[in-house]
């Protein structure tokens, strides 16, 4: 039975999520929401969740000494490195269960959460490690495009156009011309792994990969489409007006990976052209305002396509043939 | 909180008081004031689920308004509720 | 079948490597993440065999960086679990972010060390470049002069890490390829006197305890990082106090006594050589033969380097006539680390002695007896100077 928001509502009348009101992110940011839905689960699902944060937005606005906004046990360490951190926190409760230090039937849930520079970039070497040695964790990926911590600077997620400020959209170059790397791909290319794409917009499909993904024996990966209405340059009450226009322009497709098995889990008739996503954005007006912008637009919405084309061919391709046991 | 010194606190940096971000009331930061119509809500929770700062008031899954103590304004509430039941307002309005 | 136990009871030829891997088993960290690096490998390679022999129940985390091992272990120790990693060089140069954070959380962390120079140009032998490049990140630091101290340091730095009063992660250094690679007769003692002596780890706030919900690393601003670096030097001050304490239980277990420093034969000498590590053993040697011709030579070893023992490096220097520090490290554009803190020891004795500084061994330069005689008749001769770098072993 899918997890139904009625339920959620009723489990926390006045029971806390794990992270708590006061925190100092800005009105309207995506990113505790995001939180907010993955502990929501781990707790109804009956886990004791404990988080590890990776340095950026959610980090330094949560913990200001000495004031934290989490309930529950949180860890940070540094930027590119909360995945080997979450991976030493899991395994040290392996090891205490095993000098019985712990109760064995103790349902931890390690959840480890960064940004996109922590997770396409700077963090990428450590999370691929912790995937590959299989830790029982999940990773959540709150995507804004961004190192947006730091005031909006380009990072491997970043789409092309977008105007930041050390990609910004010039007199001679139209801003970053490298698309965003396919983070989902390189994490279930690790095979051993359960991955997937979510959105704010939609909640039932959120819910329901975060609980596959803790209920999953191995490491897990959500990537979270989480606008950052700072530097996305869009009113603070559209956040999840503009993760909806993204997955609904398929400029950020709903599928899963798991053990190689590709699922689209959001397959409407018609897209929206992604022109209109980009539209609703000040960061893209920079770009679109370039007699180029045509094309640069034409070339993103033929990636889209072809990107949407390959999903479903994988889909097919991979139905009940998971590459690893 | 008065600072304290160094004698006084834990060591490491750990912070020991769970959630203690409560006693930060962010909604001094408002611009905007979400006022929520009874009227017209149906309780459907969208608001409650979406809001960033945990500022909708609930019981048992019935709508109870907003937790002015927390709520920064963005509109987050207003803008995915569909029986349009709040309305942002400026803060301006309310100046004693 | 003979036990491992019983087959260590003897004395036996050990590598350092081997011997400080041992120590580990007999600790027996509920965590040990580690990344291999010359020389430090055969470490992690016993390690991981005791591992998979069932030996330890340790779970090791074969982590894909040393950034990663170190992280990996704050991590674990955070959780509330006695963790342990080891390095050398490029590999302690890499975690360096890590371990600044490892001793700002508090957490006991202990790490052999395999002493290895710094790149670059890449090296892979011993100088002190890599642990002097983190004397200010918090660490403790203890120096080894052989294969049993190597050993003896290894399990001493977990009750020390772990105090109360300190909590503080120990860097245990020893030599590259000198120790770690090289076999010397060493005890092991009985697995149950070590497991006796290093007891059970007491968590400080364990991220594991979910009843109890901490945040560790929180972003501390000018309102209160300050008072946390207090705190940090509190520490170690702790860990000066307590030393001896635990340097007496050590002895009381296995009957080897530990210090700051050791002097060896410095009651009358004239002349004291000062160092760090396995040059101690080439040092004493050269003061042997220097006394048989009458000199009066002598050594003052340091087994803590963090924290550095300032009062009894007075104590045994106030009053000579000269004293030569032995550096295997370079500070670029200032004086050699060691130099420069035993000379600032020196700076309210009554009677301070004539200085030389002798920088040696960098990228594993050989040390003879020779080149240290060579510093010793220069300070006997009157020929020292407190501010000229002096090097043993190079060619001009
Ligand atoms: S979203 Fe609107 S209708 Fe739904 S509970 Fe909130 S105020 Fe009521
Ligand atoms: S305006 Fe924003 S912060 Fe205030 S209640 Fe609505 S969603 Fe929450």
């Amino acid at each position: 039975m899918p997890i139904t928001m009625k339920e959620l509502a009723l489990e926390f009348d006045k029971k806390n999520p794990g992270i708590t009101q006061g925190h100092r992110l800005c009105p309207g940011c995506g990113a505790p929401i995001t939180a907010k839905f993955v502990l929501m689960v781990a707790k109804h699902l009956g886990y004791d969740p404990l988080v590890g944060v990776a340095t950026g937005c959610l980090e330094v606005s949560t913990t200001i000494y000495p004031y934290t906004a989490w309930s529950i046990p949180y860890i940070h360490n540094a930027f590119e490195n909360i995945s080997a951190t979450v991976s030493g926190v899991e395994t040290a409760s392996r090891a205490l269960k095993k000098w019985g230090k712990i109760p064995q039937d103790k349902r931890h849930a390690f959840i480890a959460f960064g940004g996109d520079g922590g997770t396409y970039d700077i963090g990428l070497q450590s999370l691929s490690g912790a995937v590959e040695r299989g830790h029982n964790f999940l990773y959540v990926l709150y995507d804004n495009e961004g190192y947006m911590n730091t005031g909006n600077q380009r990072s491997g997620s970043t789409p092309p156009g977008a105007q930041t400020t050390t990609a910004p959209v010039g007199k001679v170059i139209p801003g970053k011309p490298q698309l965003k790397k396919n983070i989902v791909e390189i994490i279930a290319a690790h095979e051993n792994v359960y991955a997937a794409t979510v959105s704010l917009s939609d909640p039932v499909d959120f819910f329901n990969k975060v609980e596959k993904g803790l209920n999953f024996q191995g490491p897990a990966f959500l990537a979270a489409m989480s606008p950052c209405v700072r530097f996305w340059r869009v009113p603070e009450s559209d956040t999840v007006k503009i993760a909806r226009l993204a997955v609904e322009s398929n400029y950020w497709p709903l599928y899963e990976v798991e053990k190689g098995v590709y699922r689209v889990t959001r397959k409407p008739k018609s897209f929206k052209p992604v022109e209109e996503f980009l539209k609703s954005q000040g960061r893209f007006r920079p770009l679109l305002s370039r007699p180029d912008a045509d094309k640069i637009v034409g070339e993103l919405q033929a990636y889209v396509d072809a990107r949407w084309e390959r999903l479903l061919a994988l889909e097919e391709a991979t139905k009940d043939k998971p590459i690893r046991k | 909180m008065a600072a304290k010194g160094w004698k006084e606190i834990p060591i490491g940096g750990t912070i020991t008081e769970a959630g203690n971000a409560k006693e930060v009331k962010t909604g001094s930061w408002r611009v905007m004031r979400p006022i929520h119509d009874k009227n017209k809500c149906t309780s459907c929770m969208l608001c409650w689920l979406y809001c960033p700062d945990q500022a909708i008031l609930q019981t048992q899954g019935h709508m109870d308004g907003i937790n002015y103590d927390y709520c920064k304004g963005c509109g987050l509430c207003s803008s995915v509720c569909p029986a349009k039941a709040i309305e942002m307002k400026a803060e301006t309005e309310f100046l004693e | 079948m003979v036990t491992v136990a019983e087959k260590m009871r003897a004395k036996q030829a050990l590598t350092g490597a081997e011997a400080v891997a041992h120590a580990m088993r007999q600790i027996e960290p509920h965590v040990v993440a580690a990344y291999p690096i010359t020389p430090q490998t055969p470490i992690v390679e016993y390690f991981a065999q005791f591992v998979a022999d069932g030996l330890v129940k340790t779970e090791m985390i074969p982590v894909e960086s040393e950034h990663s091992a170190m992280s990996a272990v704050v991590g674990a120790a955070a959780s509330g679990a006695r963790a342990m990693t080891a390095t050398s060089a490029n590999g302690l140069a890499l975690m360096h972010e890590v371990v600044y954070i490892t001793a700002s959380m508090r957490l006991p962390v202990v790490m052999p060390v395999v002493n290895r120079a710094l790149s670059g140009p890449i090296n892979i032998h011993c100088d002190h470049s890599d642990s002097m490049a983190e004397r200010d990140s918090g660490w403790i630091q203890l120096y080894a002069e052989n294969n049993q101290e190597a050993y003896e340091l290894t399990i001493l730095a977990v009750r020390l890490a772990e105090s109360e009063e300190v909590r503080l992660p120990v860097m245990v250094c020893l030599d590259g390829f000198i120790l770690s690679h090289g076999v010397e007769p060493l005890e092991i003692y009985p697995d149950d006197q070590v497991k006796n002596f290093v007891g059970e780890v007491k968590p400080y706030y364990p991220l594991l305890d979910t009843s109890h919900p901490v945040t560790y690393g929180p972003i501390d601003l000018y309102d209160y990082y300050f008072e946390h670096k207090r705190q940090q030097i509190e520490g170690m001050k702790g860990a000066k106090r307590l030393f001896p304490a635990i340097a007496q239980e050590f002895e009381k277990a296995f009957g080897k006594r530990y210090d700051f420093v050791e002097r060896y034969r410095t009651d009358d000498a004239d002349c004291v050589i000062v160092a760090l590590g396995s040059t101690n053993s080439t040092i004493k040697y050269a003061v042997d033969w220097m006394r048989e011709e009458g000199q009066k030579v002598g050594l003052l070893k340091l087994w803590t380097f963090r924290p550095f023992p300032k009062e009894e490096i007075r104590k045994a220097l106030d009053g000579k006539k000269a004293v030569v520090v032995l550096d295997r490290a370079a500070s670029f554009g200032a004086e050699a680390p060691l130099y420069e803190a035993v000379k600032s020891s020196l700076y309210n004795a009554a009677h301070r002695p004539a200085m030389g500084s002798y920088i040696y061994g960098l990228g594993g330069r050989d040390i003879r007896p020779e080149d240290i005689r060579k510093a010793a008749d220069d300070a006997l001769k009157g020929e020292l100077n407190a501010d000229e770098q002096m090097y043993l072993g190079l060619r001009e």
